[in-house]
């Protein structure tokens, strides 16, 4: 047995990582310069696989990097400029102390300075990987721009961070890849679709910031160090790839007639083509005019593994993407004062629509009021004396819901003062069994063509209930509600064209002679059509639970007949012995069989391994959940709308 | 002051000179104008007439000194200005700088060596070295100097602080030991000192300072230097560097400071993409994970389900801000205009940049599995069949607990025992009750005689056992077996047994019973060997003769155990082998009768052993356990359970195994027994099959308690089960 001892923690996982404090040591920085260090190059802790291992048999809390991580520092250029910078602190101090002023001068003309490129470089080797990335920076850049000239940070960083916002957005305007809005309490979240990869952002809306004295803004300074010249270089990729001028030019303007006089009273000469270009009303120039016969017809070619059907949904998506982007061409807006201007405009312009807002608000307002060709009007404020007729006045809500839905909506629900239908996310993608809020359902089923004009209230239940029993409906039957009442069903006009649009081959008449039998046939089975939650979201316990008692139901009938019987005969040989005609038992073979399953299953389950058992029991906790959550918000729902009918009527009542 | 060492430099050479000099240094403090008073004519003409005075007054100690250094000729100065206070204080008024002359000569006043009337010679001594010496020193002349002849004692002190008036001014001089009495003028300078006050009267410590340069813009330059002809000739050294510059720039290798560009400037960073590169450097990277995106409770204007109620907001605001499902309070408002700034704006994305820097980052396996996947395939129940599914018979009757069953190996009639104090025999396939037998006392255990040819039946009442005679079925069968029992012979010398067997007689006869086996202690469970000779019986005790074999034939009883291993549960025969099981609390033991020694020893793992079963093979054994758990174990396997089963909710009463089909049963105080299938194989490679087949419910829990007793019949697949609700189950 020969060979040298084996040591502990000498090889394996234990080598791979080091602790914060050696790192700190092995690269010889402070912990400020090494945070600083590790947002730049974005090195992060690493949570070890077995932790006791790792830190030599101790569990105390440690943070751990990985030893490659630590080792790939070593070899950055920039920590040698955090040295450089150090010394230079000293120098200047002291030369502060000694009032020298022209070494201080001098000095502070050779600071130090870094570049990122190379990081930047580094750790995004492609285009796509940068993009991918950009949701945080663009969040960062966006709220440092909105922060105040003085103060908090540098007053380079927050102007560059607004140059470089403002180029972004014209960026998405020129390209029309804003896909979704959100009006959220926190901010406005809007998310594009750069090169096929979706990039959300978020906004805060424009008021002054309450600074929180709980926030490291060195920390927020450094991300954002990294995070605009990020967003710079894919600025500039970004405008090449629409062969833009980059920095931005405004088109039919060079800058040479740039008339400053009309922006006089907004800025100072030097600032007004930045605020021009942020007004984001003017297009820009491109290095290339575009040609529009230039545009090359993508040929098809059928991806591997897809089907027909699949294909036929990707290009009808496409279609939808083409449309939509081309979702407010040829209207003409107008944004009242009291309308966030920025925002709205940035949404209309995306989606092909022209913009205009009073001059005295911002720069770059190209048409007036009174305007007759403006169609919509922004307006956010409860009433509006002197309304111009041929043009609609909309609340901005209006804006982001069309945008969302991919189409205009019905203005009428949108006018000044009216009580606002809610505003939902469109980040939110139910699954089945999803809590589906019925806007919602009323929106698809607006996407879809439908017309939900008449008998919507009503609609709400079973439309719910429909699209909860079939998650994904073939287009064919998706307007018959297999479990609607009756009722409801006649009302919808089977002669109207909107069936029969849906069932091209089939006769009205038939479909009218066909529905009442379906129905007849179903509703009494189904006590679920009056409780459709319950019904479903219970699920299928519930249906064993109710075989269960039919069984027990039979047993106990049973049990009382054995019972008599027993009594009869222990109470004595004298009682004349009295059989009594059986009642023949009917069965369902179906239930039968399916109770029979479902015991199989429960058995079976009964074996199950502890830790499959624990896992199983995991799985359907969290599924259980899933369904009450939902049961919940759909009984909020319920109430509420019962509460809000109820008060009406008596209102109404009040009134008469 | 560089100027008056100059200036004495200058004088060395002449002793005429020396001797002004004399004086000069005195005033070399003085100002520098009095330096140059030979140059001089205005400001400074009195000062000189002074000295001139002084000169003459001190005529011979110019000359005395005239060859000395300058140094003592200070000190000479010095002591010349002793005498000279008139003159001296003229000069503090009007020399502003007389001041700086003051520590000069108290420096030299310190010099104790230069004291003028120094008698004692002995130095700067510690005095005690001359305490036991009659003298003190030495004068001048090295003469001694003593200490006054009669040194005081206490009482003399005391009278001369009496008498003498000056006594506290007087002091003595520890040099020659002489009392001095002190003046009034060094009384006071004493008391000024220890006042803290100068000790000169005369000195003002707050004089009105006089600032060397006045505010006053003089005419006259206080130096009055002619510049040096260096200042008017154009530096050839400067001229040198400037020529030098000049030729740089020229030469365009110095370019005037660009205004710094703080802009940065871009350019396309990804002209020649690397797609191989790796990305985050290893195969460890975790790209962070993307925020989450809203959904609609966070809308400015969210549908109504979505708002919270007020329950709901109280108990968002008592959780911790980590615990809680959503960040933010949902809130509707009216319209866009209405919505205000969101406060925590700020600190959500710094916690983000804090989770992206800071937060420890790990690839989590998230498990997808379909739950129906992780369900075991077993065989379906209905392969399985037979086995009993539905309720048959209820045997009613008792009026008490059916603690306990057992059936005849004919499987016509079946006995119960309850805790009404009765046993009775029902006729299986009609569930009439046969017999009654009423017996003082709670039936603990009963077991009917497995032996076809023999018809008795141990019954368990407190401390007895009795075998009864049932008189049922055969007549032939019934009169053999009391023939049998009467034919007993007993033996010629009396054996000592730890029981008392007593045959029954009178009533107790005519009701049945053939014999009683007296315990000393209650009896807890009997049962009887397959051959049906012995019997083993388990009493409620801590002692080694817990478990008793009975031989029926011979009447006689033995104790098997020498020492108690633990409370002993219950015990049972090997069918086919002679091996007896004994299960305590938490093992079962597995005795070899033949050879008298211990076999195996089995660990069920659980905490109380309640019942166990074997398979009719021998070869598996079930133990039931108060903690819920069902524990199989494969005797050839290992001292382990095969497999631990955990099917019911409470406590298991019993268990049993069939004797011909492959089933077993479990009893629990849940009121439901449970079906297995419990497939033996005779290939001892392949392991037993468990699948439970059937949940059989129908005895009510009464008091905690569900159903105590199952059996199977012997031939039928039909189970009986006893339950505290005081019936017997025919599941069929």
């Amino acid at each position: 047995m020969g060979g040298l001892e084996k040591k502990k923690y000498e090889r394996g996982s234990a080598t791979n990582y080091i602790t914060r404090n050696k790192a700190r040591k092995k690269l010889q920085l402070s912990l400020a310069d090494f945070r600083r260090l590790c947002i730049l190059k974005g090195i992060y802790p690493h949570e070890p696989k077995h932790k006791k291992k790792v830190n030599k048999g101790s569990t105390a809390a440690r943070t751990f990097y990985l030893l490659k991580d630590i080792k790939f520092l070593l070899h950055e250029p920039i920590v040698n400029k955090f040295r450089e910078y150090k010394v230079f602190v000293r120098k200047l101090r002291k030369a502060y102390g000694k009032s020298e002023w022209n070494t201080v001068e001098r000095l502070k003309d050779n600071k130090p300075s870094y570049k990122l490129d190379h990081i930047i470089k580094e750790r995004y080797p492609t285009f796509i990987d940068a993009l991918r990335d950009l949701d945080d920076a663009l969040s960062m850049c966006f709220l440092f721009a909105t922060f105040p000239r003085t103060g908090k940070c540098h007053v380079q960083t927050i102007q560059l961070c607004r140059r470089l916002t403002v180029e972004f957005l014209n960026y998405i305007i020129a390209s029309r890849s804003l896909r979704k809005v959100f009006l959220s309490i926190k901010g406005i979240y809007y998310q594009a679709e750069v090169l096929g990869q979706p990039i959300t952002w978020i906004a805060p809306y424009a008021f002054a910031h309450d600074h929180p004295t709980d926030v490291d803004y060195r920390v927020m300074a450094t991300f954002t160090e990294f995070y605009t010249t990020l967003l710079g270089f894919v600025n500039f990729r970004l405008y090449q790839s629409l062969n833009l001028h980059y920095p931005p030019k405004i088109e039919g303007q060079a800058e040479a007639e740039w008339k400053p006089e009309e922006g006089q009273m907004y800025a100072m000469d030097s600032e007004s083509y930045m605020e021009k270009l942020s007004a984001l009303s003017a297009s820009l120039t491109r290095v290339v005019a575009p040609n529009p016969e230039d545009e090359v017809q993508v040929d098809e070619f059928p991806v591997d593994g897809e089907s027909a059907e699949q294909e036929v949904a990707r290009k009808k998506e496409q279609e939808a993407v083409e449309k939509q982007k081309k979702l407010f061409e040829g209207l003409r807006f107008f944004l009242n004062r009291e309308v966030p201007r920025e925002p709205i405009a940035f949404i209309i312009r995306c989606f092909g629509g022209s913009v205009s807002w009073d001059k005295s608000v911002c720069i770059g307002a190209t048409y007036d009021v009174r305007d007759p060709t403006i169609t919509h009007q922004i307006v956010d404020r409860p009433s509006l004396e002197k309304q111009v007729i041929g043009r609609y006045y909309l609340q901005p809500q209006w804006v982001f819901d069309s945008v969302n839905a991919k189409m205009c909506l019905p203005v009428a629900d949108y006018f000044p003062g009216v009580l606002l239908p809610p505003h939902l996310s469109p980040f939110v993608s139910e699954k089945d069994g999803d809590y589906i809020p019925p806007e919602k359902l009323k929106l698809l089923a607006l996407q879809r063509g439908e017309n939900p004009g008449n008998g919507e209230a009503k609609s709400l239940g079973s439309g719910q209930l429909s699209h909860l029993r079939h998650p994904s409906p073939p287009p064919g039957c998706q307007s018959i509600p297999p479990f609607a009442p009756p009722s409801q069903v006649t009302n919808r006009s089977f002669g109207s064209t909107d069936l029969g649009n849906m069932h091209p081959g089939s006769l009205p008449a038939r479909a009218r002679l066909v529905l009442p039998a379906l129905l007849r046939v179903r509703i009494p089975n189904g006590n679920s059509a009056l409780l459709p939650f319950l019904a479903e979201e219970s699920g299928e316990e519930e249906e064993e639970d109710s075989g269960d008692d039919d069984d027990e139901g039979s047993e106990k009938e049973g049990d009382g007949k054995l019972k008599k019987l027993e009594e009869q005969r222990s109470q004595g040989k004298k009682l004349p012995v009295k059989v009594s005609a059986g009642t023949v038992r009917l069965e369902d073979k179906q239930r039968a069989a399916q109770e029979e399953q479902s015991e199989e299953k429960r058995l079976a389950i009964m074996m199950m391994k502890k830790r499959e058992k624990y896992l199983y029991q995991k799985i359907m906790f969290g599924k259980k959940r899933k369904v009450r959550e939902a049961t919940r918000l759909a009984e909020k729902r319920k109430a509420h709308d019962a509460a809000t009918k109820s008060e009406k009527k008596t209102k109404k009542v009040r009134r008469e | 002051m560089e100027r008056a060492g100059g200036s004495r430099r200058l004088s060395i050479p002449s002793t005429q000179v020396l001797e002004e000099q004399a004086q000069e240094s005195d005033d070399l403090t003085d100002s520098e104008e009095s330096i140059y008073s030979g140059l001089e004519d205005s400001g400074s003409d009195s000062s000189t007439e002074e000295e001139e005075a002084e000169d003459q007054g001190n005529g011979d100690e110019g000359t005395l000194k005239g060859s000395s250094l300058s140094k003592k000729a200070q000190a000479g100065v010095a002591s010349q200005k002793k005498e000279q206070g008139q003159c001296q204080s003229l000069e503090a008024e009007s020399m502003p700088s007389a001041q700086q002359d003051l520590p000069r000569r108290d420096e030299y006043e310190e010099d104790t060596s230069d004291e003028e009337d120094v008698r004692n010679t002995v130095g700067n001594i510690p005095m005690e070295w001359y305490q036991d010496y009659p003298h003190v020193g030495y004068d001048l002349d090295g003469k001694r100097i003593y200490k006054p002849i009669r040194t005081k004692d206490e009482l003399d002190k005391f009278l001369d602080k009496m008498e003498n008036p000056d006594y506290w001014r007087t002091v003595q001089d520890k040099l020659t030991g002489v009392d001095v009495r002190l003046t009034d003028e060094q009384v006071e300078l004493v008391q000024r000192l220890q006042k803290g006050q100068f000790g000169d009267v005369h000195l003002n410590p707050y004089e009105p300072a006089v600032d060397f340069f006045s505010s006053q813009v003089m005419i006259h330059p206080v130096t009055n230097r002619p510049a040096d002809k260096r200042s008017f000739i154009p530096s050839l050294l400067e001229k040198e560097k400037v020529s030098k510059l000049v030729h740089a720039i020229k030469m365009g290798w110095i370019k005037p400071r660009k205004p710094k560009e703080d802009t940065p400037s871009y350019y396309d960073l990804w002209a020649q993409e690397d797609p191989n590169s790796i990305l985050g450097r290893h195969k460890m990277h975790v790209p962070a994970p993307k925020l989450r995106l809203p959904g609609h409770e966070e809308s400015y204007n969210p549908p109504p389900e979505y708002l919270l109620s007020e329950e709901e907001k109280l108990a968002w605001a008592q959780q911790e801000a980590a615990e809680r499902k959503l960040n933010f309070l949902p809130q509707q408002y009216r319209c866009l205009r209405a919505v205000p700034a969101y406060a925590r704006f700020i600190h959500e994305r710094f916690e983000r940049c804090l989770d992206l820097y800071l937060c420890p980052r790990q690839r989590k396996m998230r498990v997808n599995v379909d739950p129906e996947d992780l369900i075991p395939k077993l065989p379906k129940p209905r392969d399985l069949q037979p086995f009993p599914t539905t309720q048959a018979l209820v045997y009613c009757g008792h009026t008490g607990l059916v603690r306990c069953l057992s059936i005849s190996p004919s499987g016509q009639w079946l006995v119960s025992g309850s805790d009404d104090g009765t046993v009775r025999f029902w006729e299986v396939s009609s569930a009439r009750c046969m017999k009654t037998l009423p017996v003082e006392g709670v039936v603990k255990s009963i077991a009917w005689n497995p032996n076809p040819a023999v018809c008795l039946v141990a019954v368990a009442v407190e401390q007895s056992v009795l075998l009864v005679n049932p008189g049922l079925g055969d007549k032939l069968l019934y009169g053999a077996t009391d023939q049998l029992i009467e034919a007993y012979k007993p033996p010629e010398e009396e054996r000592l047994q730890p029981v008392t067997w007593a045959v029954a007689a009178g009533a107790e006869h005519s009701r049945g019973v053939r014999l009683i086996i007296r315990h000393g202690k209650p009896v807890k469970q009997v049962t009887w060997h397959p051959r049906g000779d012995y019997l083993a019986s388990v009493l409620a005790d801590d002692s080694h003769t817990q478990v008793l074999i009975h031989q029926a034939s011979k009447r006689w009883s033995q104790s098997p155990f020498r020492r108690s291993k633990g409370q002993v549960q219950c015990v049972l025969f090997h069918p086919l082998r002679p091996f007896f099981f004994v299960a305590t609390q938490r093992y079962v033991r597995l005795y070899n009768l033949l050879k008298q020694e211990l076999a195996k020893k089995l660990l069920t793992n659980c905490k109380w052993v309640s019942s166990m079963a074997i398979h009719p093979a021998g070869d598996n054994l079930i133990c039931g356990s108060y903690d819920s758990k069902l524990a199989w174990f494969d005797l050839d396997l290992s001292t382990k359970p095969y497999r631990v089963l955990r099917h019911h909710k409470k406590a298991l009463r019993s268990v049993a195994f069939h004797k011909h089909y492959p089933l077993f049963a479990s009893g629990s105080d849940d009121g439901s027994v449970i079906v297995c299938h419990g497939m033996v194989y005779n290939d001892l490679l392949q392991n037993p099959l468990i699948v439970p087949v059937k949940v059989l419910k129908g005895h009510a829990p009464t008091r905690d308690l569900g159903v105590l007793d199952v059996l199977f019949h012997p031939t039928q697949p039909w189970l009986f089960s006893s339950g505290a609700d005081a019936t017997i189950r025919l599941f069929a």
